[in-house]
């Protein structure tokens, strides 16, 4: 892991001819795609509380916007005892030299206000202090109470959106399988959660396995596989309710890897039937089922592209498992993996620009992306065990579940940017698997 | 022949007519068992029509190299006394599981399962079990008899388990 790390750093450092945020002649900018060596300092100056309701939620507000901001790697946080002035009027002028002279690069301001209804309204501001001028408008943010959190998320994914010019990701869930007990007997339930591992809640008891769990495209349904039937099948659940139904009643065959397509309407799933799995397609309205590939391989992991018109997939057709894209509506499929080793799990970037995957060689696991056509391919991590990425609704950053090895191993979500850096794991109570990331919450 | 290191355990379950595959039946796995409610070991291994004797003496699982599904000599040995049981305890179905090393991604492990129990599965009718009497289930990577991450254990995982159920299908 180590040699892997320091392998990109000198990557990116060939790449990057000056260090962004540091040397510059215009508007802050970190491009995010790029290396960027030292996180950009900003600070993030305590929220005013408006009247005195408000005062515990301005603290965890800012609390909340300077943790997922510094959490992408891209910033640090100037601490609060190194601050020449305070902001103690959100719309005052700002001592722009005051900032400037502890280095701080861009600023954050905000106020909060609780409302006599109970509603919270978050106003802030950004400020580039190196060309000493406001970086966009000042914005507000309005939710009840108990959605303070999602509120700072969005103030937090402006600031980010404003400095790289990519849409922002905190204000999003994640759904995976909880996991606890021992290795031979796992208990397995799905919970979702925000994305950094805040809210946790549960959306399905622990007396069936339910496996590798995926959002609909509004974030509002999850697909995932079962074993509550005695035999492995699909089942569509509402996040609101937690009720679920299943997909697929099919006695002669089991069903897994669901997985929905752009338009939230049509559903791939595999399906095996006297050992061979193949790709099936699934319209929800009309409940008609057509059978995409037939080969007598191995075919699964199915995802569409953005646009809806491609399927990556995996199949061990050639002798190992590799990655494939087809047309929508089967038909015939390119090979897109040649690199050593075994390929599976492809997810398409809701970007469209990189296809994700796990690939397996020589004894360890890694989480890679390339190109939507197989080329740079780029390995992003290295383990025991990696597997199953799932995509920030920006395209930018990859979760996936890394398992531990031996009697006492278990699995933890991590998650990393598509540049290799930034590999953190998430700060979670249990064990956990087979995350998916749902889209930026309206 | 570690196929019968759970016989102690399954003695003492017996009484209890309750389900003693000790890889099949984690806590996790309870309710999603549910293959055949008369399911599990039943009778003593030292009456030839038992469950508990197809189980324990002839031996309910058979191993697989890594990543295949081929009915290798050793388990056509098994295989080929399973079958003769079969065919002479009209009463019993069986539910072939498959399962997979912890090495592999989930997906792929499951499909890998799936081929492995359905090449039991055509074994099985290739030496005279009707085709009715035999349902496949595969369970992946989730259920592993071994939990030490080295190949002692893995090898025992890559693994199909014929359990019996009460019925004689259809």
């Amino acid at each position: 892991m180590r040699l892997l790390s320091l392998l990109f750093l000198g990557l990116w450092i060939a790449l990057t001819t000056s260090v962004v945020a540091q040397d510059r002649s215009g508007p802050l900018r970190i491009e995010i795609t790029q290396g960027v060596i030292e996180p950009v300092p900003i600070a993030v100056s305590p929220f005013i509380a408006d009247n005195a309701a408000a005062i515990d939620f301005a603290r965890q507000i800012t609390a909340v916007v300077a943790s997922d901001l510094v959490g992408t790697g891209l910033f640090r946080d100037v601490p609060k005892d190194a601050y020449i002035s305070q902001i103690d009027d959100f719309d005052g002028s700002v001592p722009y030299a005051d900032w400037k002279a502890i280095n701080v690069e861009a600023l954050v301001t905000g106020a909060v206000t609780l409302t006599s209804d109970n509603r919270l309204v978050v106003k802030f501001r950004l400020f580039d202090i190196f060309t000493g001028s406001p970086l966009g408008d000042g914005l507000q943010f309005a939710g009840g109470t108990d959605s303070w959190r999602r509120v700072a998320h969005k103030v937090a994914d402006q600031v980010y959106a404003r400095i790289t010019g990519e849409d922002g990701y905190f204000d999003s869930r994640v759904v995976y399988v909880e996991e606890t007990g021992p290795k031979n007997a796992r208990l397995k339930r799905l919970a979702v959660m925000d994305y950094d591992g805040a809210n946790i809640q549960y959306l399905t008891d622990a007396s069936s396995i339910v496996l590798a769990p995926r959002f609909s495209p509004t974030g509002d349904r999850v697909l995932f596989t079962s074993y509550e039937s005695g035999f492995p099948q699909i089942y569509e659940l509402s996040v609101g309710s937690a009720s679920k139904r299943p997909l697929q009643v099919d006695a002669a065959a089991m069903t897994f890897a669901p997985r929905y397509a752009p338009n939230g309407q049509t559903v791939l799933y595999s399906r095996s039937e006297g050992g061979n799995t193949d790709i099936y397609r699934l319209d929800l309205a009309s409940g008609q089922r057509a059978r995409l590939t037939t080969a007598p391989s191995i075919e699964t992991a199915p995802s569409f592209s953005p646009d809806g018109t491609r399927i990556v997939f995996e199949s061990d057709r050639s002798g190992n498992q590799q990655l494939y894209v087809m047309p929508a509506d089967g038909g015939e499929a390119t090979r897109i993996s040649f690199g050593q080793g075994r390929y599976g799990t492809p997810v398409w970037s809701p970007r469209g620009d990189f296809i994700a995957f796990t690939k397996q060689n020589a004894g360890r696991f890694h989480i890679g992306v390339m190109r939507v056509d197989g080329s740079q391919e780029r390995l992003l991590t290295a383990s025991f065990l990696d597997e199953g990425p799932t995509w920030a609704p920006n395209g930018r950053v990859l979760m996936f579940t890394r398992e531990s090895a031996g009697a006492n191993g278990e699995p933890a979500l991590f998650s990393v940017d598509i540049s290799g850096r930034n590999l953190k794991r998430l700060p979670m109570p249990t064990a956990a698997s087979d995350p998916a990331w749902s889209p930026l919450l309206p | 022949m570690n196929f019968f290191k759970i016989s102690i355990a399954a003695t003492a379950l017996v009484a209890l007519g309750a389900c003693t595959n000790a890889d099949r039946f984690g806590p996790g796995s309870g309710a999603a068992g549910g293959f055949g409610a008369n399911g599990g070991l039943v009778g003593s291994a030292g009456d030839p029509t038992s469950p508990t004797y197809f189980a324990e003496t002839i031996g309910d699982r058979v191993l697989f190299a890594v990543d295949q599904a081929t009915v290798g000599p050793e388990a056509q040995a098994v295989l080929d006394q399973q079958a003769v049981w079969l065919m002479q305890n009209g009463d019993y179905r069986a539910l072939i599981e498959g399962h997979a090393d912890e090495q592999g991604t989930r997906d792929y492990n499951l499909a890998l399962g799936a081929r492995r129990a359905s090449a039991v599965q055509n074994y099985l009718i290739s030496r005279g079990v009707a085709p009715g009497r035999l349902q496949t289930i595969s369970y992946g990577k989730e259920r592993p008899l071994e939990i030490c991450s080295d190949e002692s254990c893995y090898s025992q995982n890559r693994r199909s388990v014929t359990v019996i159920t009460a019925g004689a299908g259809v």
